[in-house]
């Protein structure tokens, strides 16, 4: 009912976007410096070899029908054929999904819980001592490299103190907690400081809010106010935090993956990268944003149904 | 325009206060920018001398931050690395920069197709998640400093238009553009001489904090053998040489990193003063 006005309303942005990314993974591959048959045949393909493969990927085709036919496998889902495993990259990406997914996840659950309490703490005196040292200590956390980190606390927690694994992915669920617990960290580390700002500036925004004076000038008290009037206010700031992790685990999450040997999308993503498996890049590109675009539209839609005010 | 409160322009521009910790972050990146420049006469080894004799030797009088897997000191390297490093953080940061302001200006000031073309450019970028679209980018053209670069022209900018744009946006109303308007100057005039002046700081706020990020992935592409290639003295690729050897030889790894963390911190804390600055001075 109100859920798909709302649906209805991003619909013609969200076509616009999805046109787009079709767009932009198209001319990714043709980017590529020199003959694209030449890449994907590689440097020791003789041109017999160029030819076939120019003509079993349509590489022979104008640009327009090449796109035309990328579109055409893109609606039956298929994205594309590895060269290296020489499998469909669609079954490869499914493969290697779940080591990413079960990391995300990981990572909300650690990052999310700290960022709401530190954010809160920051917001109640903005300007505070607790504020300011919670802000350095973000800045801290902004600057580290991520796969540095990964590597001094896989050294420290693994190698030196032996708590935790340093590499792969476990088997079954305690198994994949325990092995990913370091790559979790490492990622949650890092993204906390910048949920927290955002999460802290929200916050502040509320307590300037109208219906804060409104509460005051009833005789509540301050800490009536924050807890009853503010905090509920402030879920939604908290649920659009999702929609800017997003980004963040993505990018995040390739570089851990790569340091702690998780197989993953990110591992795969760097392999095919160094491999020069561009079917590959093309098609994990394509997953990463429509994930983006997903989660985005996802948030907007809880958006509505939490918020009296958007869904009219 | 029935404005009555306070915008932008009309507030008398608050005396810029420096915080002590923008003290410490100018200090800082002065410091790493002498270190750049004076490199040579700073380091007491070649960066690239390999020294089988000494391979793997921890921190000691002879070589401070130790040596690496084929005798190379590590100090040495360090510093060199600075070179490289700060170097991309200024080069990685311009091009989006100047690209993303001139495009900002034309789509606030204007407005009209170039500004409908431009939002929807940024909805489609804003889909994709920035380090892969670079990673990829930089994948398909072949891995090194230069494409990096490039890659990060190609998908930077596009914040900086939207951040220029919401300030053009403003500006474009305030009074002393309307009485430049009256007075029939050019609109490329207002733009240059009225419009960017005035939008230009929360700019260059935001490109020094920007600068972090840049640092960071030059590194992280570094790391991942796809920015400076080996054997270059840059901190990312430092790291990625020693992780094979992080269980004997620490060292090879932690002192490239607290590099980079210290040159991030510089950056991020010079951004977080200026941005404050800024915001101080629109809501006094």
């Amino acid at each position: 009912m109100n859920l798909l006005s709302i649906l209805a309303r991003r619909l013609p942005q969200l076509v616009a976007v999805l046109a787009g990314i079709t767009i932009v993974t198209f001319l990714l591959l043709r980017l590529a410096p020199g003959d694209p048959a030449r890449l994907l045949a590689g440097d020791r393909a003789n041109a017999e070899t160029i030819a076939a493969i120019r003509q079993q990927y349509g590489l022979d085709l104008p640009l327009w029908r090449q796109f035309l036919v990328y579109v055409g496998n893109l609606v039956t889902g298929d994205i594309g054929r590895s060269l290296r495993f020489q499998q469909p990259v669609a079954d490869i990406i499914l493969r290697f999904m779940w080591p990413t997914l079960f990391l995300a996840g990981y990572v909300v659950c650690l990052a999310v819980p700290p960022t709401i309490v530190l954010a809160i703490v920051g917001a109640r005196r903005p300007g505070g001592l607790a504020d300011q040292v919670i802000r350095t200590f973000g800045m801290v956390g902004l600057a580290i490299p991520v796969f540095w980190l990964g590597i001094m606390m896989s050294r420290l927690f693994g190698v030196t103190l032996g708590w935790f694994p340093v590499s792969g992915y476990g088997v079954g669920f305690v198994g994949h907690l325990h092995h990913l617990f370091l790559p979790a960290l490492s990622t949650a580390i890092w993204m906390v400081p910048v949920l927290t700002q955002s999460l802290r500036a929200a916050l502040i925004d509320r307590a300037g809010a109208d219906f804060v004076t409104a509460a005051r000038a009833q005789g509540a008290s301050e800490r009536e106010i924050f807890w009853k009037t503010i905090l509920p206010n402030s879920v939604l700031p908290t649920l659009n935090l999702l929609g800017v992790m997003v980004a963040f685990l993505v990018g995040g999450t390739i570089i851990v993956e790569t340091v702690y040997a998780v197989p993953g999308l990110g591992s795969l993503m760097v392999a095919a990268l160094l491999g020069r498996d561009y079917y590959v890049v093309q098609g994990l590109t394509l997953v990463f944003a429509l994930a983006t675009v997903l989660v985005t539209l996802l948030v907007d839609l809880l958006t509505g149904l939490i918020d009296p005010r958007v869904r009219t | 325009m029935s404005n009555q409160g306070l915008t932008v322009s009309d507030t008398p521009l608050s005396r810029a206060r420096i915080t002590p910790s923008m003290v410490v972050a100018i200090a800082i990146l002065c410091a790493w920018l002498a270190v750049a420049i004076a490199a040579p006469l700073l380091a007491p080894y070649d960066p690239d001398a390999v020294d089988i004799m000494n391979m793997l030797a921890p921190p000691g009088a002879d070589h401070w931050f130790g040596t690496d897997q084929v005798g190379r000191d590590v100090f040495s390297r360090v510093l060199f690395a600075a070179r490289v490093d700060l170097f991309l953080c200024v080069i990685g940061v311009l091009p989006p920069l100047v690209i993303g302001t001139t495009v900002g200006l034309a789509s606030g000031y204007f407005g009209g197709l170039v500004d409908t073309l431009f939002m929807r450019v940024y909805d489609l970028f804003v889909a994709f998640p920035f380090f892969v679209l670079v990673l990829a980018i930089v994948g398909v053209l072949g891995p090194g400093l230069v494409n990096f670069v490039i890659a990060l022209a190609l998908v930077g900018w596009v914040s900086y238009a939207r951040l220029v744009r919401a300030e053009v946006l403003t500006i474009r109303e305030s009074e002393y553009v309307q009485a430049a308007q009256c007075l029939g100057y050019r609109p490329g005039v207002i733009v240059l001489r009225h419009v960017l002046p005035n939008a230009i700081g929360p700019v260059i706020a935001y490109a020094v904090s920007d600068a972090v990020l840049v640092m960071l992935a030059g590194a992280s592409f570094g790391f991942l053998g796809m920015g400076a290639q080996p054997p270059t003295a840059e901190w990312g690729v430092m790291i990625a040489d020693g992780q094979a050897f992080v269980q004997q030889a620490w060292w090879i790894c932690l002192f490239p990193g607290l590099a980079a963390v210290s040159l991030g911190l510089g950056f991020a804390f010079l951004g977080d003063g200026l941005g404050q600055m800024q915001r101080r001075q629109v809501t006094p």
